[in-house]
């Protein structure tokens, strides 16, 4: 094994945060927890087309995306809807998303979860596994290049390190000292395939061994840990000393998404010895232990919550479809002359009813 | 017989060639132990074991690579990609490799892989799951390109594509992946490639149509029988090798011409079509030809409905060539 | 990463130190090996293993040099020469069964040859000619032998990595006493099927070694732009299987590492990597031209490793097969190629209807009318 090898963070006792942040943190977690329930419910009513649920996940995604300032880069995969709260992405934004609406920033042209969100420097996500990976690299050459001290994080899964963009991304990263964060979050599964059937390696943090730089397996289900280990990461991309690979262990607690049925692969036990290790349920009893406030409080908060989901839902689905003709916007810069003769044969049937919106 | 789904037919005639074949072997994600995640491997890996239904890693390029040189070494590797829109990772492993390398070595090594993917909107799948782009693979010399549109076909174009010795790839309509019904021949029933289907005879007009388009041109075809306009409906089954004389013979019957297919139009396979036409019917044809197809964007979400060729546009397109001349 | 710089290639990080000196002479130098050490490393009867390499790694230098000379002239099109390669190709060839698989990249040619592929049968897909096999369909130094298990090769850097390792699936669903042979360059490790080859060969533990030659540059590429990591064999913890480097100019180590790794995959116990560190003594191509991109006198300073003349020093110095019979085994290859170049060179390019054959086993439309109206469409005037 060569130098770089990998660590392992855990055991974190200290707080890595003072009690007012942590708090807040606590409040994206579980605002993330009433999003998701509300998002699987709507789903099953068939309110909403789809959903990728992200329970199980919040401590690593909220972790990371805690240890990051406002001009880095956020390159996520389709699960990162903590990462966009954190973020401060409105939650209006991202229900408008998820509905596909007249009001979506991405014109209803994406299934729900694949968020963009240009101004929170949060990429339009992409439904093939790992193409963000190597996106990042060029957005953090580009910032560097431009003078800027940022990073740029992908967001990815333990299924993604067997795609081809991981291994470009990586090795591109590596040769250019790039300031880039991996940013893997192994929740053990790639839909129905575990972990030790991704690869033969015996962490995902080892990979970053064949690219020369430093790849650290951390506990994702520890807020701490995670935004530690983000953080010194993150000082070490813009100190010019190149990227890192972190692999946060976890553990995605619903199906791969409401398509899936995860009864199909997976033991009911394996399922409660993750639910023992919910990450907002830790979080909540170091608040708890340390008197920093009172399960009272913890209940009215996630009542509040799923209060204010509820009514954004309400007023997100009063919104109906984007425009019909939208259908041909943004493929160019401007309309190409064979679309803009599509356009009008479209309008034509519009007003002769033959395409009804 | 047995009455079946296009789904369940695609599933016996992987569980027939593998039940026969001990040569054929099935790989990609999440096709063992979840059955793939539209069910088309369900039972298989039950049956015939972790070693001939391979649960592989994320990886295109080499689902599609592996069963290359599984292929050359003598096996009859079936992969499949989980949705045509995961495909182009593998892009290079078919257009530098799986295509070449009969030519390449004068026919010392053929390597015949078959590709199964679903294709096709219509299910709120979006930009990436909801593509037809069979045009990429139809303009590539040394593979051949199959899209079934019934469970019958399903199952007798697989088994052909199967127990071919060629490169395939094989588009599944996912679309009506459950709402194709009807009765499927038992064992080893084969349809052989480059043979179209007539779906109706017609006298005014020929559609041309494949995969998920038949039935919607179909509907749109019984709809204008009962204005007194007999289309006839064929159904193309394989796009290389194309049956060019069931193609020509159709028009030079009916002197019109409809072409249907979801991608879009600029270079799409309906040109193809036009340009046969017009290099061997054009003294038949009575009007122009016209072409219904997904507009030249990427496929939407919230407005796909808008964006497939429909019923309405399919049969007013019909109506209008007919009026034409 | 070695530098660009030619070092001493250094043995394997798990064998210690390196075993070469740090600083490169400018003269050759000899493999380190006595006769003692050299019967202990090939058993009996170690003069005929020496034989055996020598005559192998010369005839791929005669032919090197024979042929870069005819692609000069213009006689033909391309040539890829594997000078500084050949105590891989011939250390590898050797441990080999007849029942392996060989995936190569584009130095291997000699391995094809040393299975059993005719030299004759060679110079005519060197020319492109009617009894190329291939019947020209590629660039020269792209050979396919079905008949020695040589597959068919491909310009794009890394495609065969990932065929290898479906190949050895198949042998390990058989269970037939063979291994697959991956080889590919450094540049090759950057790319995809890199990452899947070794993926996929890792989770089933497939019979497959995978051959690394780097011999340090990607066309005009150097190793440190190539990849961060400390050397190629690293690359192999990514994957869960051991990675090994070995000093790739010398014939003896490459043998006696690559028949242990051999036996060790065998025997199921699952992939290995081994990176052979080497170097390219001419131009990536007769396309190419290094005096762009290499420091100056990179090359003359890399000739010191020169595998054939490394391997000639220690003959010296043992005494055991003296110049006049060196030269005379020379001049007897020089001959063959000769022949088989003039035999090839006589041969017409093939027949036009190989064109339209071997796309699909049975051509389609439209290349059957295409075909049917080629001979009127060449054949008549213009105007």
């Amino acid at each position: 094994m060569s130098a770089a090898a990998s660590r392992t963070t855990t055991d974190l006792p200290e707080p890595s945060l003072p009690d007012p942040d942590l708090l807040k943190v606590l409040r994206t977690m579980a605002l993330a927890r009433a999003v998701d329930e509300r998002c699987m419910n709507l789903q099953r009513q068939g309110r909403l087309g789809f959903y990728v649920p992200l329970e199980g996940q919040e401590a690593a995604q909220v972790g990371c995306a805690w240890a990051l300032q406002p001009g880095d880069w956020v390159c996520p995969a389709y699960r990162e809807l903590a990462v966009a709260l954190t973020r401060g992405v409105p939650l209006r934004d991202i229900l408008n998303q998820l509905y596909g609406n007249s009001a979506d920033l991405s014109k209803g042209r994406q299934m729900p979860n694949h968020y963009g969100f240009r101004q929170h420097r949060f990429l339009s996500a992409s439904s093939p596994i790992g193409t963000q990976i190597i996106h990042a690299v060029g957005l953090a050459y580009a910032s560097r290049y431009k003078g800027e001290k940022v990073v740029a994080v992908p967001f990815f899964g333990d299924g993604a390190t067997s795609s081809n963009d991981f291994h470009s991304g990586m090795n591109f990263a590596g040769v250019y000292k790039a300031p880039v964060v991996f940013f893997c979050q192994n929740n053990q599964w790639a839909i129905s395939l575990p972990r030790e059937k991704q690869t033969h390696s015996s962490t995902l943090a080892i990979k970053a061994n064949a690219y020369g730089f430093p790849g650290v397996q951390v506990d994702g289900n520890d807020f701490h840990a995670v935004y530690r280990a983000v953080k010194e990461a993150r000082a070490r991309a813009v100190a010019g000393e190149g990227p890192t690979l972190i692999e946060a262990v976890t553990y995605r607690m619903g199906p791969h998404s409401t398509s899936d049925d995860p009864r199909r692969y997976r033991t009911p036990q394996e399922l409660a010895t993750w639910k023992a290790r919910d990450p907002i349920e830790r979080l909540k009893s170091e608040l708890l232990a340390r008197g920093v406030f009172s399960e009272a409080q913890f209940e009215s908060l996630q009542e509040e919550l799923r209060s204010m989901v509820q009514k954004e839902v309400q007023e997100v689905e009063k919104m109906g479809p984007p425009a019909a003709t939208s259908l041909f916007d943004d493929v160019w810069a401007s309309l190409s002359p064979n679309l803009e003769e599509e356009r009008k044969e479209f309008e034509e049937l519009l007003r002769e009813g033959v395409i009804r919106p | 017989m047995t009455e079946a789904t296009l789904i369940q037919a695609v599933n016996k005639a992987l569980h027939h060639a593998m039940k026969v074949d001990p040569d054929v072997l099935c790989l990609g994600e999440d096709i063992g132990v979840n059955g793939g995640v539209f069910r088309a491997t369900e039972g298989l890996q039950k049956e015939f074991g972790e070693s001939r239904v391979l649960d592989t890693p994320l990886n295109e390029s080499g689902i599609v690579g592996m069963a290359v040189g599984m292929a050359l070494y003598g096996l009859k590797p079936v992969a499949e990609i989980q949705f045509l829109d995961f495909i182009y990772p593998a892009f290079d492993q078919i257009v530098s490799e799986l295509t070449k390398f009969r030519y390449r070595s004068g026919g010392q090594f053929p390597a015949h892989v078959v590709i199964r993917t679903p294709y096709g909107g219509g299910i709120r799948g979006g930009l990436y799951h909801s593509q037809s782009t069979e045009q990429l693979f139809a303009s590539t010399p040394g593979i051949k390109v199959v899209v079934p549109s019934t469970p019958a076909d399903a199952k007798g174009l697989l088994l052909t594509a199967i127990f071919d010795e060629d490169p395939v790839l094989f588009m599944e309509p996912k679309r009506i992946y459950r709402t194709a019904t009807g009765e499927v021949p038992e064992g080893d029933h084969r349809v052989p490639f480059g043979k179209a289907r007539i779906v109706r005879e017609g006298s005014d007009v020929s559609v041309f149509a494949y995969g998920s388009m038949v039935p919607t041109a179909f509907q749109a075809r019984q709809v204008l029988e009962k204005t007194g306009i007999h289309a006839e409906l064929v159904d193309l089954r394989t796009l290389v090798p194309l049956d060019v004389d069931a193609v020509v013979r159709s028009v030079e019957k009916t002197g019109r011409a409809v072409i249907v297919h979801e991608a879009p139009k600029f270079c799409g396979f309906g040109a193809e079509l036009a340009a046969i036409l017009a290099e061997k019917a054009l003294y038949s044809l009575k009007a122009p030809i016209v072409r219904v197809t997904g507009y030249d964007t990427p496929f939407p979400y919230t407005l796909e409905n808008l964006y497939l060729p429909s019923v309405d546009r399919i049969g007013r397109a019909i109506q209008r060539t007919v009026a034409a001349g | 990463m070695p530098p660009a710089e030619p070092s001493a290639p250094t043995a394997s990080p798990a064998d210690g130190a390196p075993r070469v000196p740090a600083v490169p002479p400018l003269e050759i130098v000899p493999l380190p090996y006595g006769k003692k050490e050299l019967s202990d490393r090939l058993g009996p009867p170690w003069e005929e293993r020496l034989h055996q390499m020598y005559r192998g790694m010369l005839l791929g230098r005669v032919l090197d040099t024979r042929m870069l000379g005819l692609q000069r002239q213009g006689r033909v099109g391309f040539y890829g020469p594997a000078t500084g390669q050949e105590a891989t190709s011939v250390g590898a060839a050797m441990c080999m069964s007849g029942q392996d698989w060989v995936f190569p990249g584009l130095r291997e040619q000699l391995i094809a040859l040393l299975r059993g592929l005719d030299l004759t049968l060679y110079a005519h897909h060197l020319f492109g000619n009617d009894l190329d096999t291939a019947r020209g369909r590629q660039m020269p130094c792209h050979p396919s032998a079905r008949e020695v298990r040589y597959a068919s090769m491909s310009s794009t850097i890394g495609t065969q990595i990932i065929h290898a390792v479906g190949t050895a699936y198949g042998i390990q669903l058989r269970k037939e006493p063979a291994v697959s042979w991956a080889f590919f360059g450094d540049g090759a490790t950057s790319a995809n099927d890199f990452h899947s080859g070794m993926n996929f060969a890792g989770v089933w533990k497939l019979p497959v070694l995978f051959v690394c030659t780097n011999n340090q540059w990607a066309i005009s590429v150097p190793n440190e732009k190539q990849t961060a990591a400390p050397s190629f064999a690293t690359k192999a913890d990514g994957y869960g299987f051991p990675g090994r480097r070995i000093d790739g100019t010398d014939v003896v180590e490459v043998f006696t590492t690559l028949s242990a790794a051999r036996a060790r995959v065998l025997s199921g116990a699952g992939p290995e990597l081994i990176e052979s560190v080497l170097y390219r003594l001419t131009p990536h191509s007769s396309s190419d031209d290094p005096s762009r991109y290499q420091p100056k006198g990179w090359m003359e300073k890399a000739k010191a490793y020169d595998p054939l003349g490394r391997f000639e020093a220690m003959l010296e110095k043992l005494g055991v097969f003296p110049a006049s019979e060196r030269e005379a085994l020379r001049a007897d290859l020089d001959a063959k190629v000769r022949t088989a170049i003039q035999e090839a060179e006589v041969m017409p390019p093939p027949r036009t209807d190989s064109l339209f054959e071997d796309t699909l086993k049975v051509p389609a439309w439209p290349l059957t009318e295409e075909r049917d109206s080629f001979d009127k469409e060449q054949g008549g005037n213009f105007p």
